[in-house]
């Protein structure tokens, strides 16, 4: 028996001796560029074509929230990584703590590519430092075949009705958001009133939530394991695929409004590779490679030349490109500042009570 | 004099191991505990324990308390299933035996994370379970993202830790001590309890140690098979590090979950009169 469990013990030495090499580089001349972006969210492919062509290697790690992409980037040092992929009120928060480099867009041969609906807005106003990659909205994912009545608002994720059947986000800003929006209020209030009777609603909604999750809620809802699900409008797309998806679920954005997100691309302050970095940027503005990243990920494009080449029903798709008014009732994050730890704790109540 | 010195020279790569990867960081854990860093560099405060400890609104106190639960319930639940198992392992014929052992390590041998997301395809309302009970006409189990869920999580991942030390220590028992009992009369019920049970309790100790400590230091497991809303001291320690950036509250929790399980070990230690014969596998 002890045999066994020394063989054992070796064998989790060896794979973890494995796991940590094979990271070395033959040759110290090329130029390296660290690229950290959320999970799932490029056409790998497109990261074999920018080495090629530019004979920069490129190392890509990914992260899982804009939370935990911040600790490790605070911690391990704005020299950690070139290029980073955070959300407005992340980039608003890493811009005032200075972990940010400006870019200079005017070196960007691509930058007026991206259309201008998407540019000067709250998080950076002088598109000082971010060049927008993606966007979309909040929303609720839904069976048809579960839920016969039209969704039109937030409230019915607190219907008794889909008891056990709904999939809330494990995310602080998200949830929160959501639930403020409900209640005809900012998702960006620090008003403690306000956050008072959001916490007092995620609490009565908590017996008739099935799980707080994240990435999983794909697989999840495509197999028809709950009725109602509140997900990224990428996410839905994906869950909705002809192909691979379930063709009874539907998306809508609520009435109420909800959170209108972007993902843009940043300079960390102390990149040792900046220009790589810019040339990194100004590649991914590219018209061949930014439709491939959206035909891989299928959320909303800020290039123009990638939109106007899609097809007519993707470009009225209110899904993917919902109408204006409902974008002028939905909000951008903005950064709560020091108000954020009582959204966290608040959290914290809400999944441990 | 010099040969145990020389002896103890290889242990040195161990001791240099155990400075750098145990000692330095449990040091560095306790620091970030006890100091938080303030305009003058680091200063000393207890603000990290007394949140921990806030009566006013005991909500981390709470998921300490559930935590300890949970992962009581799996360890009791562990020994009920164990012990009989490992009791019927060690009366085999050794080659069976050998393979059936085997059998029980093979699982371990695949990643732990990869056996609990296999189980949520398993146990899921549409999942391979509920449609064979639905096929059969039999009502479905609605277990997942439920705390039993975790708990069957935990039973599952922590049970060849309640049983292989239990195993080690039943299949070294003298034969001739239970062949003694039975010539002086007693059944086998009598000589279960009065010799055998006795005798294995080194094993039954180490391994309620070896499944308890993991069980409430887990924290992917509740939020695979529990769905996120039964948070776990371990759930709990990772937000702090991974999300909320509160190095200081996240080592204060994990100071105070290593103090509960030294006095865990403590007192399964004072338990344990053989030493020899204890901590199989530790």
């Amino acid at each position: 028996m002890k045999k066994i469990i020394s063989l054992l013990l070796v064998c989790f030495a060896v794979a973890g001796l494995l796991s940590m090499g094979g990271c070395s580089k033959s040759d110290p001349n090329t130029p390296v560029l660290k690229v950290y972006n959320w999970g799932d969210y490029i056409d790998e492919d497109v990261i074999a074509i920018f080495e090629e062509e530019t004979g920069i290697d490129v190392i890509y790690d990914t992260f899982e929230t804009n939370e935990s992409m911040y600790t490790k980037v605070k911690t391990m040092g704005a020299s950690s990584y070139d290029v980073v992929i955070p959300s407005d009120y992340m980039i608003k928060r890493m811009a005032d703590e200075g972990l940010l480099a400006e870019i200079d867009t005017s070196k960007l041969e691509n930058y007026s590519l991206i259309s201008d609906k998407y540019k000067n807005l709250e998080y950076d106003p002088d598109n000082k430092y971010s060049v927008p990659y993606m966007w979309g909205t909040v929303g609720i994912l839904y069976n048809t075949t579960i839920v016969d009545e039209p969704v039109t608002s937030w409230t019915i994720l607190w219907n008794e009705k889909y008891a056990r059947n709904i999939f809330m986000m494990d995310s602080v800003r998200d949830s929160i958001g959501i639930t403020l929006k409900m209640l005809g209020y900012s998702l960006n209030s620090t008003n403690l009133d306000h956050l008072k009777e959001a916490e007092t609603k995620l609490m009565e909604q908590k017996p008739l939530v099935l799980a707080y999750t994240a990435d999983e809620v794909k697989d999840k809802m495509i197999s028809g394991e709950a009725a109602l699900a509140v997900v990224y409008s990428g996410d839905a797309i994906t869950c909705m695929d002809p192909d691979f998806g379930n063709p009874d679920l539907e998306y809508v954005v609520p009435d109420e409004g909800s959170n209108l997100w972007f993902d843009a691309m940043c300079i960390l302050a102390d990149s040792p590779n900046k220009e790589a970095a810019m040339k990194f940027i100004d590649f991914m503005c590219r018209t061949d490679i930014a439709a491939m990243n959206r035909d891989f990920i299928n959320y909303s494009t800020p290039q123009i030349e990638v939109f106007e080449s899609l097809p007519e029903e993707i470009k009225t798709d209110p899904v993917q490109y919902p109408s204006d008014e409902i974008l002028e009732k939905s909000e951008v994050f903005a950064d709560l500042g020091e108000s954020i730890a009582y959204y966290e704790d608040l959290w914290v109540r809400i999944t441990s009570g | 004099m010099r040969k145990s010195r020389r002896l103890a020279s290889l242990a040195l790569p161990y001791g240099v191991y155990a400075l750098i990867f145990i000692l330095a960081p449990l040091l560095l854990i306790l620091f970030y505990s006890l100091f938080y860093q303030g305009s003058q560099g680091f200063a000393f405060t207890l603000k990290h324990f007394l949140k921990f400890f806030d009566f006013s609104e005991p909500v981390y106190m709470k998921v300490l308390v559930r935590s300890v639960r949970i992962a009581l319930v799996s360890t009791v639940i562990c020994l009920i299933i164990g012990y009989p198992m490992a009791f019927i392992l060690s009366r085999m014929n050794p080659r069976v035996r050998n393979i059936v052992s085997f059998l029980f390590v093979l699982p371990m041998w695949m990643n732990f994370l990869l056996r609990t997301y296999a189980w949520m395809t398993l146990l899921e309302n549409t999942g391979v379970i509920n449609s064979l009970l639905g096929s059969l006409g039999l009502p479905p189990i609605n277990i997942m993202y439920t705390e039993g869920a975790v708990i069957f999580g935990n039973v599952y991942n922590f049970l060849p830790f309640m049983i292989l030390p239990i195993y080690n220590v039943l299949i070294k028992i003298d034969k001739s001590v239970v062949e003694a009992a039975g010539d002086l009369g007693a059944n086998f019920f009598k000589t279960f309890t009065k010799v055998i049970f006795p005798l294995s309790l080194p094993g039954v100790t180490s391994g309620i140690t070896m499944t308890f400590m993991p069980a409430v230091t887990t924290f992917v497991i509740s939020k695979l098979l529990g769905g996120g809303q039964n948070a776990q001291i371990g759930d709990l320690i990772e937000r702090q590090f991974k999300s909320v950036g509160d190095w200081g509250f996240g080592s204060a929790m994990s100071v105070i979950l290593m103090l509960i399980i030294l006095v865990v070990a403590g007192f399964m230690n004072s338990y344990e009169k053989d030493k020899s014969a204890g901590g199989v596998l530790l």
